[in-house]
Formats: structure tokens, sequence, C-alpha cells
């Protein structure tokens, strides 16, 4: 049986499908690992209602900045928003945008759940805080825990380093960060890397993300915000 | 009335010389990142960043910046002999796990029993961020909070109970200011040191919260 082909030509043709209303799970934190063409792509794309679920929220016009200024966001999902998201800022604040804040472990702990098919747990983060209203507490060996739901996507657009033609993914240093867990939670995984290599040109020892979790793959070297 | 308060770098200082060698280590935003620049020169600690660093060194050059190596902070950062890249959630295992052996968070409001409120002024503008504080409170081994001892408007930050919106409960070993060095004990809090130049009435004078303490408190030693 051939591999199925995976590789897409242009970051435009790889998200060329994305309905209006899809939830879209976006990688990167800190200004690494953001799938910056992949975003503009959408930008291009113009789907509307998404619903994003990602660390930050955009730096101005870059990251996803350009999703927000263009009114293609409806609600987000985020542990810190950031105080660089000027337009998301100014969405939320005219209640334009919904927000969920999550604690930034419990969000990615959320997707490696319904990634790894566990549809929630308890948790110690959050005992006693606004994050626990509305959340079933239990008490586990006397500790208090709150039970968290797990969290999903119909999309993860994702950034690593390189990819074999099967999806098999490498990243750098701390732009690794949310790519690989959002990997595993999204019913199609779209990443965007540097470079693309034969099946067999990364060494099996150091692959993060087995090609399993990945359904697109796109060269695109080059777009960054700092 | 306007007697000589620890600076921020002092504060950081003062941390810093709570870090035991070998310590696996996590520093939030503010105070808490200036205390990277006083580690004792004998020893050597392991700082973790949440975005998936473990042995990050200084920050990095101009002109040597690697955009793809950030701090939670988004500055460019170096990494020392024997660091590790993992995944955000690795780096959360680490801290809601209970692995790291002491984090430094800054605070708004310590409670006596420990409470931590450190993530929002209620009433300020914006949407506000939780990021890693709730997770690292609740899984830091030993838990040091840095701050200034009162607010802007003098107002107490140590206090009975919290006000702010909590970031963890029952959470604070050891509250740093620039008034004094308190621990959080299952009888309350007490007053280990305190700035030099005050005494132990006035520091409990700018105190919400009970403070015990031995009849003698010694001065903070300020590191150079």
């Amino acid at each position: 049986m051939t591999p199925r082909n995976k590789i897409y030509s242009t970051v435009d043709d790889a998200v060329a499908d994305i309905p209006d209303g899809a939830s879209i799970m976006f990688g990167g934190f800190g200004g690494a690992g953001f799938p910056n063409n992949l975003i503009q792509a959408v930008a291009r794309q113009g789907a509307k209602n998404l619903r994003v679920i990602s660390n930050n929220c955009g730096t101005g016009d870059g990251e996803l900045g350009v999703l927000f200024k263009n009114r293609q966001i409806r609600s987000v999902v985020a542990a810190f928003p950031g105080p660089g998201a000027k337009y998301f800022q100014e969405q939320v604040d005219a209640s334009e945008v919904e927000l969920e804040l999550v604690p930034q472990g419990i969000l990615c702990e959320r997707m490696r759940a319904y990634g790894a098919g566990i549809p929630a747990f308890y948790s110690p983060v959050g005992v006693e805080t606004e994050i626990a209203r509305g959340k079933e507490e239990r008490a586990f060996r006397g500790k208090r825990y709150i039970l968290e739901e797990a969290l999903g996507a119909d999309y993860a657009l994702i950034k690593a380093y390189r990819a074999d033609k099967l999806g098999n993914l490498v990243y750098r240093k701390a732009a690794r960060n949310f790519n690989p867990i959002m990997a595993t939670a999204a019913a199609t995984t779209i990443v965007e890397v540097d470079e693309i290599v034969e099946a067999g040109g990364l060494d099996p020892e150091t692959i993060v993300t087995p090609s399993v979790f990945v359904d697109r793959i796109v060269q695109a070297k080059g777009q960054r915000f700092v | 009335m306007s007697k000589p308060r620890l600076t921020r770098e002092q504060i950081a200082a003062r941390a810093a010389l709570e870090l035991p060698d070998g310590a696996y280590v996590n520093l939030g935003w503010g105070i808490p990142n200036l205390v990277a620049g006083y580690v004792p020169r004998d020893i050597t600690v392991y700082f973790h960043s949440e975005n998936g660093i473990l042995g990050m060194g200084p920050r990095a050059k101009a002109g040597e910046e690697d955009f793809d190596l950030v701090d939670a902070m988004k500055v460019p950062v170096t990494v020392i002999p024997g660091a590790a890249f993992f995944s955000q959630v690795d780096a959360h295992v680490m801290t809601r796990g209970g692995h790291l052996d002491v984090c430094v968070l800054g605070g708004l409001q310590v409670s006596e029993r420990g409470d931590l409120a450190n993530w929002r002024v209620p009433g300020a503008k914006g949407a506000g961020g939780i990021g890693g504080a709730m997770d690292i409170a609740v899984g830091a081994r030993r838990l040091i909070v840095t701050m200034e001892h009162n607010a802007k408007d003098g107002s107490a930050k140590v206090v009975k109970r919290c006000t702010y919106p909590l970031t963890a409960i029952e959470c604070v070993n050891t509250i740093i200011t620039d008034l004094a060095v308190i621990d959080v004990t299952p009888q309350g809090l007490a007053l280990r040191e305190v700035a030099p130049g005050w005494t132990a009435d006035e520091v409990q004078g700018r105190t919400e919260a009970k403070l015990h303490r031995a009849d003698a408190v010694p001065s903070i030693k300020i590191p150079r």
C-alpha cells in the first residue's frame, strides 16, 4: 500500500477547505513556533466565525493579529492573550469576541487528553479560583481537584522545522511549544515546515511528532513576526 | 515616613539566596525575572521555562539572537550545557507534577494561609491572562513570592484574606518584599527578617495579617 500524499504545494491549497465556524488550534508561544504562513493563508481564504484555540492572540498585525483584524474570529480559548494583542483586546472589550481563559498547563493537558481518547480528568489547578466555577470538585487522598474536559478541534495549524514526506516532524528549540500536542488533538492537522525530506531522512530516534498525527504538509519558509 | 526600602533588584538578590545548589527553578515575570542575575557564583541552578526549556541561560547578546529560542517573556535567551527542549505539555508535567524545586512568582496579594493572587487586578483594563502561573503555583515544591510590601496607594499586600482573583490556595512558602522576609507556617505568618533600618513593629504596621515573631528579628543582609 502506498502512503497517502500529504504534501500540498501552497499554504493556500492546504487551508482551502476550512469552513466558516470551524474550530482551529494554532501552535506558537512568545513569538516562536507560530504557523505564520498558514495564518496568512487563512486570512486570504476568509473563513469567518472561527473558534480559535491558541496560547496567544497576536502581536499587532502579526501571528493571529491579522485574523482578528479581519474579524474572522468569533471565540477564543487562550491562556495568555498577551499585551500586544491589540485587535483581540478591542474586540473582547466590545464583546465581539468571546474569551475562555484557561491556565496554560491545563490548556495543553486538555488537548493531550483529547488526543489520547480521555474525555476528562481531575486537576489540582484552579481549586477555589474562578477557574473552578461550574466544575465538579472531588477529593482524592485528602486533596481537592476539579474536573477538566478534553479539548479538541476541527483543525490544528502548526509549525515544525522539518518533515519527511510521511509527516514525521522535528521541531527547533523553543518553537516546539504547543505544536506537537495540537497535532494530536485535531481532526485535520496541517503543518508548515522549513524543509521536507524523503521518508527515512529523519532519524527515527529524534522524531517528536510521528506521521500518524499529520494530515497535510506544506513547505513555507520565511515569514516570521517578532 | 520615607525610610528607604529594598529596591526591586535587592528583593531579587535576597530571593536568589534561597536557591539551593543544583535546584530546578522557574522564575515568573517582574521581580522574579531579576533573580537570575543574582544567583551566587558558587552554585548552579537549572532554569525552567514553560515554553519548553530546562537549563536556560542568560539573554542572547545583540546580534546573536535566535528567535526560536525565547523565554516566556519573548526575550531571546541562551542555553547552558546540559539543557533540554520539550513540549508545553512536558513543561507543565514539570510544574504541576511537583518536579521543580523552587518557583519564584510575583504577587498582588498573599494571605496568611499562603493563598496567592497575582494575575488580575479587579477592574483593570483588558482581558488579562493567566499564563502558567496557576500550574506553577499549585505544583512548586517551594514557592517564593517576591513583591513590594505595599501597593502604590499604601494598602497592605500581605493580607488576612485575598480580595483579588486567586491564583492558587495555600501555595506560598515564603514572601520576600522590600520590607521583610516572611515564612508561611501552619501557625500563620512568621517574620524572619526585616529591611535594614526597619523594626518589626513598623513592618507589622504596614501588614494586614498578623506576623508572628521572635523578640529580636534580624535585618535582611542585602547581597551585593
